[in-house]
């Protein structure tokens, strides 16, 4: 295996001028096609019951098989209930897709985690929590918030369901190459900001298609200081701001993230992938297409006000009035208005909410948790507000059970449920209904997207949509004394 | 396996032009609980269509149209194939827009649906003829990468990757990454984490 030995020192780019970005895509390049488009090899392919029968179905037309099943798992997420579990669902549909995705795992040979399975949970929870997700690997799901997985320093990258078929197929994918972009963040968070609050930032300042063409690099103090569940968080909205992935320079606390998981290497060879990993990051003289910086000493707790997550403001600022805004900007902030029922130059700061979600791919994990639940401890949910916390996975349940945190929800008034996407986009039962406003820690505040046709989003983090749930109206989180939970 | 070449396209239109129109909007989650593509053609839009009775895919003139007419930064959000599926299966075959969202872009290319970028200026005129006259012929041509219609051809942009793998029938990439079978096993061969991170 010298080939190996001789590749892993090839990249070795601490010195270089070359980032992240490049040293793995290149690495995974196998080549072009006829288009000009990269045939690249993919490392880890994660599978979800939404984006795959089709996928299946094609290769079952062609007559082909997944040529590498030891680098596929499957989970099921995105239509299970979180509340009643038993089969078959009330939903006859989420039954069909269920018993879909057991039927294509088992006869393709793939490791599926099902319900029973305490491994369970949002795709994008589940593969760093197993160590599947690492650094300088590619990592494909068919899901566009797949982009999490860059908090590790891999390529991260959500696809389509021809495209699922594809990297089943071949364990490759046909790729434009894209820029990259390297976004840093300087200073230091206040207190009572948190990284949802940085990923809704920088999509505010650079629009939600300013990252087309783009893979984000984030970098700076405010990264440095992160957690790797905060990375994932900032990650996981990268696709939110038009960038196709977004990723992290991995260093000592991606390494002890991943020490010891279940998919992780361990003795000699984990100190051998740790220095690969740690090679890998982009040095201090590596080339950018492009550069951000941003002042994290500034970043307020926000909030969504429109429909698409770049309409946010601080939760101390009014509501923009479309003639302030640029040419380009004035019809949709003014259908956003409208449709959420707000007007131009009011305070977000007081507005009533119905329902309060936490959870979601963005800000399901312990630590989301924990924020929320130092928010909720020892105070009630206001009355009126439906309030729903979603943990991310069965692991993050069980973690979160450990420490008492369901007890510290149930105690507020809110409900405890079990693993799943849930109200994000609202494919299970748990929807809004009718016009109701909701305070959600997810991704999205699209039209419809919470399972109501007219049903309202404001975006923010774990501890504000708590925050929230308690005065009934959106609230500043800093005002809050938090207890140790 | 080579699909057919789209090189030109021709028909009427339909006008949509508003910026940041997501998947979600495009098929709602709701109709994902599928295991087929089959059926999704006629819930394309279903919300803005219940919302607003005067939303363009409810409307008769616009029936038949085989090209859309779009905004800025169009399919944005989830990457689900339902919505370039849903939009082929109510009828069209190519989009018109002033730019487009990654994910979709290449979930269209794969279906084999041109997705060409026209400048605001000409957009808004391109719409503002389709309203006026909803049978007006408007023409996508790959090969000149132009948009026409009545006595205008509008220069237009479309990634070279998809005009060629569209012109030459190339766009079925599943029969292009297999016949490379031999670079992937090398490729593989040399990637760290496959390969024991560089033991002996």
């Amino acid at each position: 295996m010298d080939q190996s030995t001789a590749s892993s020192s090839d990249c070795e780019n601490r010195s270089g001028t070359v980032n992240l970005f490049d040293v793995v895509w290149n690495q995974h390049t196998v080549g072009h096609l006829a288009s000009g488009q990269t045939q690249l090899f993919i490392g880890q392919h994660l599978v979800h019951e939404v984006t795959s029968p089709q996928a299946f179905g094609m290769l079952r037309d062609r007559g082909l098989s997944v040529k590498y099943p030891e680098r596929t798992l499957a989970t099921v997420d995105h239509i299970i209930p979180t509340d009643d579990q038993a089969r078959p669902f009330a939903d006859g549909l989420a039954e069909q897709m269920m018993s879909a995705i057991e039927r294509n795992c088992a006869e393709f040979g793939i490791e599926l985690l099902g319900l029973d399975d305490s491994r369970q949970g949002i795709v994008h929870v589940v593969g760093p929590e197993l160590g599947l997700t690492q650094p300088g690997i590619t990592l494909v799901c068919g899901d566009s918030h797949t982009s999490t997985h860059g908090a590790f320093g891999a390529i991260a990258l959500g696809i389509g369901t021809s495209q699922v078929a594809q990297v089943l197929a071949t364990g490759t994918l046909a790729m434009n190459r894209p820029q990259v972009r390297r976004i840093e963040v300087t200073g230091r968070l206040a207190d009572g900001v948190f990284a949802k609050d940085v990923i809704l930032s920088i999509i505010r300042q650079l629009g939600v298609q300013g990252g087309v063409g783009y893979a984000y690099e984030y970098a700076g103090e405010v990264f440095d200081t992160m957690g790797m569940e905060e990375r994932m968080t900032v990650c996981n909205m990268s696709i939110e701001g038009g960038a196709r992935c977004g990723y992290v320079n991995p260093d000592h606390k991606t390494v002890e993230y991943l020490r010891g998981r279940p998919a992780v290497p361990e003795g000699e060879e984990f100190e051998r992938a740790a220095a690969w990993w740690l090679s890998l990051a982009s040095g201090p003289e590596a080339d950018f297409d492009d550069r951000v910086t941003i002042d994290g000493s500034a970043v307020e707790p926000t909030v969504t006000w429109g429909i698409n997550p770049g309409q946010s403001v601080g939760v101390g600022e009014l509501l923009p009035a479309a003639e302030e805004c640029s040419i380009e900007e004035r019809a949709g902030v003014e259908e956003a208005l409208e449709f959420m029922g707000l007007e131009a130059g009011q305070p977000i700061r007081g507005q009533s909410i119905d329902v309060a979600f936490i959870g979601s791919c963005t800000n399901s994990r312990l630590s989301d948790l924990r924020q929320a639940a130092a928010i909720a401890s020892g105070r009630r949910v206001a009355d009126g507000v439906r309030a729903l916390v979603v943990p991310g996975s069965q692991q993050v349940a069980e973690e979160a059970e450990a420490l008492g945190l369901d007890r510290v929800f149930i105690e507020a008034g809110f409900e405890w449920r079990a693993a799943g996407c849930s109200m994000c986009l609202a494919m299970n039962p748990d929807k809004l209904e009718g016009r109701e406003m909701c305070a959600s820690s997810s991704n999205r505040n699209f039209k419809g997207r919470q399972g109501s046709p007219t049903g309202r989003t404001l975006l923010m983090s774990p501890a504000m949509v708590a925050a929230a749930a308690i005065d009934g109206h959106v609230t500043d989180v800093r005002e809050f004394t938090s207890a140790a939970v | 396996m080579s699909n057919s070449q789209v090189i030109r396209l021709s028909g009427t239109a339909i006008p949509l032009l508003l910026d940041d129109i997501d998947t979600d909007r495009i098929i709602p989650a709701r109709y994902l609980r599928c295991v087929t593509f089959d059926g999704l053609g006629e819930h394309v839009f279903e919300d803005d269509r219940q919302q607003d009775p005067g939303q363009p895919f409810n409307s008769d003139r616009f029936a038949g149209a085989s090209i859309l007419v779009a905004g800025r930064n169009f399919g944005c959000g989830s990457s689900r194939e339902h919505a370039p599926q849903a939009l082929m299966r109510w009828g069209l075959q190519a989009i018109v827009a002033e730019s487009f969202a990654e994910i979709f872009f290449g979930n269209c290319t794969a279906l084999g649906i041109p997705t060409m970028t026209l400048d605001r200026e000409q957009l808004e005129s391109l719409s503002s003829a389709v309203e006026a006259d909803p049978t007006i012929d408007v023409t996508v041509d790959l090969e000149a990468v132009t948009v026409a219609w009545g006595d205008v051809i509008a220069e237009a942009g479309l990634p070279e990757s998809a005009r060629t793998a569209l012109v030459s029938g190339e766009w079925d990439f599943l029969s292009q990454l297999l016949a490379n079978d031999a670079a992937i096993g090398q490729t593989a061969g040399l990637i760290p984490y496959l390969n024991g991170f560089g033991s002996g």
